[in-house]
């Protein structure tokens, strides 16, 4: 297939708070294509859980376009939710509250494939071939899901999304309700799976590590703004954007060194309050006047893109008709 | 600079429908006065139980036996009374859940000048203008403005910070940090950590940190403790145990990390997980996940024996001793 | 899918510890641990034995008025004669025929209306959710017994009117119990996880959070049977439920009001309400009990 499998475009999600209309999410572009893993990150507020349930169709929008195989995502409204878009699914934080608990994982992973018109039978044959795919045994399928660790949870709402068989998963901090060792099992689990099934993957953590190891290109995001983006290595390896740089120079390594990390001061603003101008000046170290009035847009520079000024050269923010990123 | 905190034998059982089972078994540290040292280890190690072991904060009906002795005083069984005078005043917690460790209710001003006026017998106000200065050491802007507010008012972060300044009121010798930045997102992360080293070197006070992130432990402590399952596994210079573990469990903890250089390949986590209370394994409790592992590991109980200068090591088969 | 070699399997021991885990677990009946529980089920058994066998059981007919008037217990009477010279023991028998079945039905009645409007009202909200649940606040503003009495009366004194006063008074709270349960279920993430994979509102409300709400409703039941008993029985004791000479422990007990100084005529219909509703809350209790997820294994119902 040619294209990207999911399109993000001029993505903007508000939310209300106390009567006031906040943005979370403010015109974000991204694409994914099939048997690739795009990684999110970014902390606090900066809406990347957001957009992860905008990708999927679980946000209304505010402005812009999902697309899905060239098809619009409509929000989930009080319909069911057409059969084009089974093939976009998505994997929750938390294992505990993913999966009923008064049904057994046989039934939930078959779900996947009675949903879709398939019969009882072929549900449960399916789901016994996909419990072992996913590193369970097939005797899971009559048990309960709090009969199992969060790690092995995660494989049956993992498995479950396989039987509707999709073509991209979004999956939203996957691990970070795991302890270390189901961490990196999922991480790879999904990892694989990605390979075997050609699928598109979205992963939003804020665990930059494991990000950095399994993505593909990753997404750094700021207060409801992309900021930079562009293959892993690339961007983790010679980050451009300031806050690129300061997250980076912030994870302590694990070397023995007893090098501290560094600090990034001040907090996240209010996103009801963004800052004027580039939303990252007031803590950026290299900020100038300038930087109070030019809200810039992303634009490429030394092979990935960035939200700034500066450092990409350009004066001009991005207007409407630049080239389309992601 | 002697020995602050001393921990001989510390036996942690707790009761299960199953009887009594250790979360800590055989536990010996030591931790000097001024140093920052470090407890890992993963859910069930028995870490956070160690914690509240030495504040005398167990659950009821957990049984502790050995010995915790505070700069010669012996901890276990001290009254509650007695306990009470040296909790805040000489040794101090921080946990791991920014928006559980404030009092939701109470000022900011309260809740520190309340700690600093019953062990330090100071007036209010010269506790407030204590208050407002140890707000400023751990950078929260407007100190006087905050003194007044509440926690609700403050992010993750700030009330981190200040979760810190409460438990440094009393101006204890010595802080511990249960997964102090767990929680935390990875900027702010960075700047706790880098207050709690500035804490510690300016004011001579000891920390022990106990997380399972081995990041953190690596930018924080000098020495190491590796737990599993209750047990020492290892111990030694943070410096020697990150760079040539001879333990196979921290080898397994470091290699499940995510490496830079890696690329894309997949992550190597240690297969299976951590024993449950009441069902650690005989012998050593690591063998079943352990991929040096003898048949003596199964039968034979093994006890940390010093194999460098400070470097201790319970594993006798020791597999990984010509590792580079 | 062929299986991979790579799939990140837990190492056998692991997988193996999850099954016998499973296993281990003592299956045991669960009534056999509870005494309360029981206890209960012991005396509704009871029970329903008398109501089913009571033309076997009772030694006389309770409508015949052939003894002394108001005799006090003896050998020939166990529980005495009342006003008409019946045989309180026999009529005591005769009425668990009465107000159990009559019972049951009512609290079976009251869950279905009050679950299918609850389930409503909760599953689509807006004007839907807003009519039902201010009709249940309507029912809910008059103390149950004077509403039922109303009811009743209007209906005319009829032991069916009176069923059909107390299932309108008593479907609000199962209402409003469903409604909060669908509600909670439906932002729950499994059910986001069930409509993402193509699943329609009422396949949601069936296949995923009737099993959920199952429990408590079932719980409010059982605890509900014991009200729904009294409230009957002060129907019947205020001359709006059964009729005479129908042998209906409430109607039983009005007369034993008005033969104070007599007092087994009154005390034993008493008594046999009692031990029906106590033993109803018991059972009630138990199941809450139970379905308390902390404390039991996941039922199916």
């Amino acid at each position: 297939m040619s294209g990207p499998v999911l399109q993000l475009a001029g993505v903007a999600v508000d939310y209300g708070r106390r009567g006031q209309r906040v943005r979370a999410l403010d015109g974000v572009d991204l694409a994914v294509a099939r048997g690739e893993i795009v990684g999110l990150v970014g902390e606090s507020g900066c809406g990347k859980s957001t957009l992860a349930r905008a990708a999927v169709g679980l946000e209304p929008l505010a402005a812009g376009t999902v697309t899905f195989e060239g098809r619009d995502v409509t929000p989930l409204g009080r319909r069911r939710r057409p059969p084009y878009l089974r093939g976009l699914q998505m994997v929750f934080q938390d294992p505990y509250e993913s999966l009923n608990p008064r049904r057994t994982v046989g039934e939930l992973v078959a779900d996947g494939v009675v949903l879709g018109g398939g019969s009882r039978k072929e549900g449960q044959r399916r789901a016994a071939e996909l419990l072992e795919r996913v590193g369970l045994p097939t005797t899971a399928a009559d048990s309960y899901p709090h009969e199992f660790s969060g790690g092995q949870r995660q494989r049956v709402a993992i498995a479950r999304t396989l039987a509707a068989g999709p073509s991209c998963l979004i999956a939203d901090e996957p691990i970070s309700a795991l302890d270390a060792s189901a961490q990196a099992q999922i991480a790879n689990l999904l990892s694989e799976l990605v390979d075997d099934a050609d699928l598109g993957l979205v992963l939003v953590s804020h665990d930059l590590s494991v990000v950095r190891q399994v993505a593909d290109r990753v997404a750094v995001m700021y207060l409801g703004r992309i900021v930079e983006i562009g293959d892993t290595e690339t961007v983790w390896g010679s980050p451009r954007h300031p806050y690129t740089e300061a997250l980076v120079a912030a994870i302590p390594r694990a070397d023995g060194a007893g090098v501290l990390p560094v600090d990034l001061p001040g907090d996240v603003p209010d996103p009801a309050n963004p800052p004027a101008g580039c939303r990252f000046h007031p803590r950026c170290p290299i900020a100038q006047d300038s930087c109070r009035e030019l809200d810039q847009r992303l634009v490429p520079v030394a092979g990935r893109e960035i939200a700034c000024h500066i450092r990409s050269g350009s004066a001009a923010p991005a207007g409407p008709d630049d080239p389309p990123s992601g | 600079m002697g020995t602050l905190l001393q921990v001989d034998g510390l036996t942690v059982a707790l009761p299960t429908r199953s009887g009594y089972h250790k979360a800590v078994d055989d536990l010996s540290f030591a931790v000097e006065a001024g140093e920052a040292m470090g407890i890992a280890g993963e859910s069930g190690s028995g870490k956070t139980m160690t914690a509240l072991a030495l504040f005398g904060l167990l659950p009821p009906g957990a049984r502790v036996t050995g010995s915790i002795r505070l700069d010669g005083t012996e901890l276990l069984g001290l009254t509650s009374k007695q306990l009470r005078a040296i909790r805040g005043r000489q040794i101090a917690m921080v946990s791991q859940d920014p928006s559980t460790s404030l009092h939701p209710i109470l000022p900011i001003g309260t809740q520190l000048t309340e700690h600093m006026r019953h062990h330090l017998g100071v007036t209010k106000a010269e506790a407030m203008t204590r208050a407002a200065e140890l707000l400023r050491t751990v950078r929260i802007p407007d100190p006087e403005q905050a003194l007044r507010s509440y926690a609700g008012q403050f992010s993750g972060g700030m009330r981190q910070r200040i979760a810190i300044a409460v438990a440094l009121a009393a101006e204890p010798r010595l802080l511990v940090a249960d997964e102090p930045t767990t929680a935390l997102d990875v900027t702010v992360q960075a700047g706790i950590l880098r207050l709690l080293d500035r804490l510690c070197r300016e004011r001579g006070m000891a920390v022990i940190v106990i997380t399972h992130d081995l990041g953190v432990m690596s930018a924080t402590a000098r020495r190491l403790y590796v737990m599993y399952a209750g047990r020492l596994a290892e111990a030694g210079p943070t410096s020697e145990l990150l760079a040539r573990p001879r333990h196979p469990y921290t080898r397994g903890l470091l290699d499940a990390l995510p490496h830079p250089e890696a690329g894309g390949a997949p992550l190597v986590p240690i297969g299976g997980s951590p024993p449950s209370l009441g069902r650690v394994p005989d012998g050593c409790p690591f063998h079943p996940r352990c991929r040096y592992a003898q048949p003596s590991c199964a039968t034979d109980r093994p006890e940390p024996r010093p194999v460098a200068d400070t470097h201790l090591l319970a594993c006798p088969p020791d597999p990984l001793r010509a590792a580079p | 899918m062929t299986v991979s070699a790579r799939a990140p399997a837990d190492p056998p021991a692991a997988v193996d510890a999850v099954v016998r885990r499973r296993r281990l677990r003592p299956v045991t009946p669960v009534p056999w641990r509870r005494p309360l529980a029981l206890t209960g089920l012991g005396v509704i058994g009871a029970w329903v034995v008398i109501a089913i066998f009571a033309p076997l059981i009772a030694p006389y007919n309770p409508l015949a008025q052939k003894f002394a008037i108001l005799a006090g217990p003896s050998a020939a009477n166990w529980f005495g004669t009342d006003e008409l010279g019946r045989d309180v023991f026999s009529r005591v028998l005769y009425g668990a025929r009465i107000t159990l079945p009559l019972a049951v039905i009512l609290i079976v009645a009251a869950m279905i209306i009050g679950a299918v409007l609850g389930g409503i009202a909760g599953f689509f909200g807006g004007w839907v959710d807003n009519v039902i649940m201010r009709l249940a606040d309507l029912v809910f503003a008059f103390p149950g017994i004077i509403l039922a009495l109303a009811i009743a009366a209007a209906l005319g004194a009829q032991l069916r009117n009176a069923v059909i006063a107390v299932v309108f008074v008593s479907w609000p709270s199962y209402a409003r119990l469903v409604r909060s349960l669908v509600l909670s279920a439906r932002s729950a993430q499994y059910v986001v996880a069930s409509r993402l994979l193509g699943s329609s509102g009422l396949r949601v409300l069936f296949v995923d959070i009737r099993p959920n709400a199952a429990g408590p409703v079932l719980v409010l039941a059982a605890l509900d049977i014991g009200n729904a008993v009294l409230l009957l029985s002060g129907l019947s004791f205020l001359g709006l439920g059964a009729q005479p000479p129908t042998a209906e422990w409430g109607a039983m007990v009005a007369e034993g009001a008005q033969n104070f100084n007599d007092w087994w005529v009154g005390l034993f219909p008493g008594l046999a309400i009692l031990t029906v509703v106590l033993a109803f809350n018991f059972i009630g209790d138990s199941l809450r009990d139970m379905l308390d997820p902390r404390t039991a294994r996941a039922v199916r119902l």
